[in-house]
């Protein structure tokens, strides 16, 4: 007993070492595994205020770029507006109002990160405003990536451009599905695979997120293809894909929450 | 005593702040960012208990890293650093290290260059491996590793020249 006391108390700073990297290595490897188990993350109190606070200075840089954008949006929503049929002035009650399946929340990006090959963005929406893990995250002009940890006030988002996620998406003109992978070679073009060789693609062609799983929407657009191969095997495509979100700016984004999902997690796990 | 803890105190918040809301955001080229945070670690009193510069090293990273949103890998490779730290300046110093007389103001020029460069290297070689963590693509690692350091050590060059004349405790 009295060796293995002498022996810890001669080799304290190496074991303290060992301990730490230990854990930091931990924490490296379970943030590379999934994404559920991030477990130091910035959307807490001190690091989100500090963000907010800063955001809040930066963000009148950018606001030309941001009203053009907006203003873009709003111009789209209008002619989709205007153009449908108009209802009649007398007052009703439009019941398929009611419960619709999806519901969005506007957020704004207090941090965006694209340089590195795991990029996190954050938010500044969370509980309180009843963002949970797991839903979709958008922009005006295309997709931008899912909730992944919140907290109070924050959400952190893990963005399309991380190597670690993977969102489905299909070809616009053709029901072919595929997944949405980033190589982490450029902060502009991610990778869909996975669409079967008897596709018929070609470049220019627009990519949308496929409704498959509960998170999105279909419909979303993300962006149109720049270059395809066939891979090794030859059965499948890798398509690069240039996005037509700008990731290294971008500030205002909805938040999509799908009221149907914890059905059709269900469903699905009864079915496994 | 207590100047010495407050100046320390001051560089560690002063330095994870810069970090995290200036210097990280650079993106020189796309994606090179320094890391000068580690002065910290570079300039901290050499008589010092080790333990606790070790546990304070590892409580930087991680705050870093909680800024970040990067798992663990900055608490690993400054970690890293903090505990090779002597075996660096030894190398460095030689005999000025071993008769404990070390000030950080006034050692050659060359000398200070040399032990900047060894623990800038060591901790971003590790940074990126951990951050890609993926043995095939050990060149993208070696790539970001060469310029982030070149970037890093600049920076550090300039800052504790810059701020020498206050810092030499």
């Amino acid at each position: 007993m009295q060796q293995i006391v002498n022996f810890i108390l001669r080799n304290k700073t190496f074991l303290l070492f060992v301990l730490l990297l230990f854990v930091s290595v931990m924490l490296t490897i379970q943030s590379h595994s999934y994404h559920r188990s991030r477990f130091i993350n910035s959307a807490n109190f001190l690091s989100g205020g500090i963000y907010n606070a800063s955001n809040s200075m930066s963000e009148y840089f950018d606001l030309k770029n941001q009203n053009k954008l907006l203003q873009e949006d709003n111009k789209r929503l209008k002619s989709i507006l205007y153009n449908t049929k108009q209802t009649p002035d007398t007052n009703y009650i439009d019941s398929t109002n009611y419960n619709k399946k999806y519901k969005f929340t506007a957020a704004q990006v207090i941090r965006n990160s694209y340089a590195t090959t795991n990029n996190i963005l954050l938010l500044n929406k969370g509980d309180n405003d009843s963002i949970k893990q797991d839903f979709g995250v958008v922009s005006s002009k295309g997709i931008i990536g899912i909730v992944e940890k919140t907290n109070r006030n924050y959400a952190t988002v893990l963005s399309i451009l991380n190597t670690t996620s993977s969102i489905s998406a299909k070809l616009k003109k053709t029901p072919h599905f595929g997944s949405l992978k980033w190589n982490g070679n450029s902060p502009n073009t991610i990778q869909l695979s996975e669409i079967p060789k008897i596709a018929t693609v070609a470049k220019g062609d627009t990519i949308i997120t496929s409704g498959r799983s509960a998170i999105f929407p279909k419909g979303i657009p993300v962006g149109t293809i720049s270059n395809f191969k066939l891979d090794n095997a030859e059965n499948y495509y890798e398509i690069d894909i240039v996005l037509f979100n700008d990731m290294t700016s971008i500030e205002h984004v909805y938040i999509i929450e799908n009221k149907d999902a914890k059905i059709i997690e269900n469903i699905l796990k009864d079915n496994d | 005593m207590t100047n010495l803890l407050s100046i320390h105190t001051i560089r560690f918040i002063v330095l994870l702040l810069i970090q995290v809301l200036l210097l990280s955001h650079v993106n020189f080229l796309g994606n090179i960012n320094p890391y000068p945070y580690i002065l910290f670690v570079l300039l901290f009193p050499v008589k010092n208990n080790r333990l606790i510069f070790i546990l304070l090293s590892f409580l930087l990273g991680l705050l870093i890293d909680m800024f970040l949103d990067s798992g663990g890998i900055h608490a690993a490779a400054t970690v890293t650093i903090a505990f090779i730290r002597p075996a660096a300046l030894k190398f460095s110093f030689g005999a000025v290290y071993e008769h404990n007389a070390i000030k950080f103001g006034n050692v050659d020029f060359g000398q200070r260059i040399t032990y900047i460069t060894i623990l800038v290297l060591i901790h971003h070689f590790i940074l990126f491996l951990l951050e890609i963590f993926n043995f095939s693509k050990i060149f993208l690692v070696l790539k970001n590793t060469l310029f982030s350091s070149i970037f890093t050590i600049l920076l550090c060059v300039l800052i504790t020249i810059i701020f020498g004349g206050t810092n030499k405790k």
